[in-house]
Parts: C-alpha cells; structure tokens; sequence
C-alpha cells in the first residue's frame, strides 16, 4: 500500500498540476483548431484535442486525493510526447515557428515542474516509509473468535430490526 | 478551557475557549477525562461534511466525571457521577424517543428549521458535528455542557477503565446497531466493507451475534490484520478481486448481509468509479462518493440486507437503484440509537465477553490532537483510533 501525505507541499503542488492539467486539457477540447492554427499545424487539429484528453484525464487522477505519484508519471510521459509533437513542428518550413518556440519553451517549464514535484513525491515517500504494525495479537475478545460464535445470541434485537421470517436464509 | 477547534479545511487547533455553563435545566457540565478522534470526524476535518463554522469545538466521543448539574437533570445525575455521553442528544419524551428511535429525537436539534429545510424533518442533535444538528460544542475539550443530560449519559460503575468503555459512546454501539440491525443468522456470511474502528467492531460484534462467517474488506495491512484477530476472512481489495472473491466464499450465492462502514468517503483512486466521484467531488457536482454502496448492491445475495452504518452527507450519483429493486434487498441505515443498546453491551463489557480498548493505536495529550488528526486521516504510524487525554 502506497502511503502518501496529504497537504504537504510536494501534495499540494501536484494537486494545482492537477487542476492545472484539466484548465489546459479544457482549452485544448474547446479551442484544439485555434491553437493549431496559432502554431501553423492546422493539420493536427485532432491530436491536439486528443491531447487535452489525455490532460482532463491526468488532471482528474491527480485530484482524486489517492497516490498523485502514477499520474504524475503519466504527466511526464505526456510532456515527452508535446515535446515530441512541437519539435517536429519547429522548422523552416513552419511560418509560425516561432509561435512553437514559444509553446516549446512553456512545456519544457512545465516538464522541470512535473519532474520537480515527481521527486518531491518519492523522497517523502521514501521518508515517510515505516514498517506496518502487526496487530494480529488485538482479538478483544476473551477466547479465539471461533469460541466466541455466538456468545452474544441471547441480545436483544429489537423488533424493527429483525428480518421477516420468508426472508431469512435458513440452510436446506 | 482548552479545547481542539475547527478553523476550515485540515485545519483543527488546540485553542482557548470560554469554559461552558448550564444553560438549561437539563443541562450538565462534565469535565472531559477521555475523549477520541473519530472516523466521522474526518469528513469534517475534510470538509465534506456542509454546516461547519470556524470556531466549532469537535468531538463527539468522551466521557468523564459530572462537575455540575442543573435543576432538572439532578434526579438522574449528580457531582461526580462518572459517564460516558452518547454522540446522539435525546430528551426521552418525544414520539420518536418513546420509541427508542433517539438518533431522531425531534427535540434535541436547536437548529431544527436548518435541518427541515434540508432533510425535510429534523434528527436529534449530535455533538460537536455542523450546525445542521444542533452546532453543539463538542467534547474534544477539557469540559463540554451536555444538554438534556438526565437522558444523554451512560452512567459507569467503578471498576472499568476509561479505555475499556469510552467507546460506548459511538463506535461500539454503532459497529453492534449496524450488525444488530442485520438480524444475523447462524447460516449468514455477513460482508463488512471498511476496518477502521467501527468496522472492527462490527466484526466482533457480527462474530458474537454468531455469523456463520465475516468476511472483511480493506486495504490498509494492519487494518487487515486486526480485523483477522476478531475472527473476519480478510480481503485487500487492492490484492484481489472483491467480487469473485466474495463469489467463491458463499458458493456463488454472495453474503446474505452486507454492511458499508467507510460512508461518504471510500477511497478516490482504487477502482473508476471511485475516481468518477472524486472528480465530481472537486467540481461540487457530488457531496458523497458511493463505490461501496454499489458494490455491496452488486454483491449482495438477492432478499438480503445492506446495513448502512458509514456516514454519508448528501448527494450521491450513479447509483444503481435497479439492481438494488430487483433484487429485493432490504436497506438498514441512520445514526446510532445509542443508548438503545449501551445498558447491554456495558454488561458485555463487565462481564468480559469483549474489551473494546483493543482498537486504540495511539494516545496522546489534547494539545497533540491537531497533529493526530493528520495521522488518522492520512492512515499514517499504523493509527487505527486515537484516544485523547485533556
């Protein structure tokens, strides 16, 4: 079981990335052609809004309060693959090249980010570790359970709690 | 007084309170020897729960020694009468309480036109727990007024140790009601999902009312383990399927009684549907995330029971009704009628047949509560229930 502390920063840092990927995967659903256009590659309008997909889906792993650490990785793969898609945007050929410079310099910020609150994660996981007790010796009761099945049979159930005879499961 | 007091989200502080008086004839004012963190107390610490205001003092769970007692309340109790207060205020006289129906007592809720508007007819008042029900101060404090006090108390004989019945309070009557309203069978298996502490108690209780097997699911290994030491088959559910797993312990058939004791908060990222509900959560498009309620509507052999002792606070969303009315299950929820059962599982106790102090993990000052709180909820240094010392 993975142990993760809630409201520490490294937590809150991948939680505004978290809110952060859904703002940008919404941007790129609602407005995928724009920016397409913005960075002349009008053609990959479709991969564009695939990728805002992609980013709702991370964001909403990363506000769902469990271990941010998987979806943060799933945040640094997704990174690799913008990186990707931009770079083999930013060439001579492109007239708004320079518009992908731009986009190519923010997601290469972004990236140092999600690598920096990735490791925030796993040294306070690897900090945080301690072995789990073994409570295996707390029964509260006087004898082993199974002589104590039962004990309590005589306790009054009241009458509206008590199932109706055609519904009891009585064996065959 | 010095008291642990709600500010806002995952923000409780040991602060300085006015100490409480008598305000009313029923009144008492005990002063707090023991008093615990509850699981419910994290959906207010998480803030999930609506009708908190900054400056609420928490706690809902403790117990100690009477220090005053007004007019009305002394034929029942006196200085120095050691008790433990149930978490559920009742005044013994209304319709609901005559019949032993106090977790919705219709006069004990100083709020009650708030709670009409919102559920549609009042529930009693509870400590400690939103201004919904009443905005009583609570007991994670040095002292607390208890209201209606010749009714709200169990009284303890000497002998017994805070740690063996604090738990009288809440948790134990919650984990029995929730198995009691089970009406358990020699030939149920009875499926418990959750093994913090009221779902440890549930097992035991379901072992004493004498299920022919319990089978509890969690996935915190000392939760597991513990659960196994009262007598539960045991399921990580991060492990092994739920479903084909509860499948192969009844022959195909599934429990014949299944009780949900996580409520409104059921882990966010172990299956999609969770996940589903956590993101509506953060959008506010949801109060309540209702993975077990589902499962246990899947799993649930067909004219069987789901007892419902988790807490839930308000809107739930995908839940597959259908299958719950074609399978003609039959639902049992609500807060605990406390002291509906206190008389006799403190008999239990006297007796020997069941130590409730075996759940306590940690025990720390007051002043160490806001820390604890993390811990609990973080499910952190193996904590399964905190008892605090004011």
């Amino acid at each position: 079981m993975a142990y993760y502390r809630r409201n520490s920063s490294a937590d809150r840092l991948a939680r505004g990335l978290g809110w952060f990927s859904i703002g940008l995967g919404v941007a790129e659903l609602v407005a995928g052609r724009r920016i397409a256009r913005w960075m002349g590659m009008e053609e990959q309008a479709g991969l564009i809004r695939a990728y805002g997909a992609r980013e709702v889906a991370t964001g909403v792993g990363l506000l769902a309060l469990g271990d941010a650490r998987p979806w943060m990785w799933g945040r640094i793969a997704g990174d690799a693959l913008d990186l990707a898609t931009l770079a083999s945007a930013h060439h001579d050929g492109n007239p708004r090249r320079e518009n992908v410079a731009t986009a190519l310099g923010a997601v290469a910020a972004v990236t140092a980010l999600d690598v920096l609150c990735t490791a925030m994660l796993h040294r306070e996981e690897a900090t945080a570790w301690t072995p789990h007790p073994d409570y295996s010796d707390r029964s509260g009761l006087p004898r082993p359970p199974v002589a104590m099945r039962g004990a309590a049979k005589d306790a009054p159930i009241p009458a509206d709690m008590r199932t109706p005879d055609i519904l009891r499961f009585e064996p065959a | 007084m010095k008291a642990l007091v709600w500010h806002g989200t995952a923000d409780i502080r040991y602060d300085t309170v006015p100490d409480p008086e008598i305000e009313q004839p029923r009144d008492a004012i005990v002063k707090v020897t023991s008093c615990a963190i509850c699981g419910s107390d994290l959906h207010l610490y998480d803030h999930f729960m609506p009708g908190m205001e900054k400056g609420d003092i928490m706690g809902h769970e403790f117990m100690g020694e009477v220090v005053d007692v007004g007019a009305e309340a002394k034929s029942a109790l006196k200085v120095g009468d050691r008790v433990v207060v149930p978490f559920t205020i009742w005044c013994g006289e209304c319709d609901q309480c005559r019949r032993g129906n106090y977790s919705v007592c219709e006069r004990s809720n100083r709020n009650k036109a708030m709670a009409d508007k919102l559920f549609g007819h009042t529930t009693a008042g509870l400590f400690g727990y939103t201004h919904l029900t009443g905005g009583y101060p609570g007991g994670q404090a040095e002292y607390v007024r208890v209201p209606f006090a010749d009714r709200t108390h169990v009284k303890i004989p000497d002998g017994l140790t805070d740690e063996q019945v604090l738990f009288l309070g809440d948790i134990f009557p919650t984990g029995w009601q929730a198995a009691a309203q089970c009406d358990i069978q020699p030939t149920d298996t009875v499926a418990i999902w959750g093994c913090g502490p009221v779902g440890q108690m549930t097992i035991r209780s379901a072992v004493l009312l004498g299920a022919k097997q319990v089978i509890a699911i969690d996935r915190v290994p000392e939760r597991l383990s513990m659960a196994k030491a009262g007598g539960a088959i045991t399921i990580n559910f991060e492990e092994e399927s739920v479903v084909e797993r509860l499948n192969e312990l009844t022959g195909g058939k599934g429990p014949e009684k299944c009780i949900d004791a996580v409520g409104m908060e059921a882990h966010a990222t172990a299956t999609l549907d969770s996940m589903y509900d956590r993101a509506k959560q953060a959008l506010a498009l949801e109060s309540d995330r209702a993975h077990v309620l589902r499962e246990m509507m899947y799993v649930c052999r067909p004219a069987g029971t789901l007892s419902i002792p988790g807490v839930y606070g308000g809107l739930i969303d995908k839940v597959p009704f259908g299958m719950s009315m074609n399978k003609g299950l039959t639902w049992r929820m609500g807060q605990t009628h406390v002291n509906r059962w206190t008389d006799d599982l403190l008999r239990r106790i006297q007796e020997g047949q069941i130590d409730p102090s075996f759940v306590i993990t940690h025990t720390v000052g007051l002043a160490d509560g806001p820390g604890m709180y993390q811990t609990f909820r973080d499910k952190r240094d193996g904590c399964i229930k905190v008892v605090l010392k004011p």
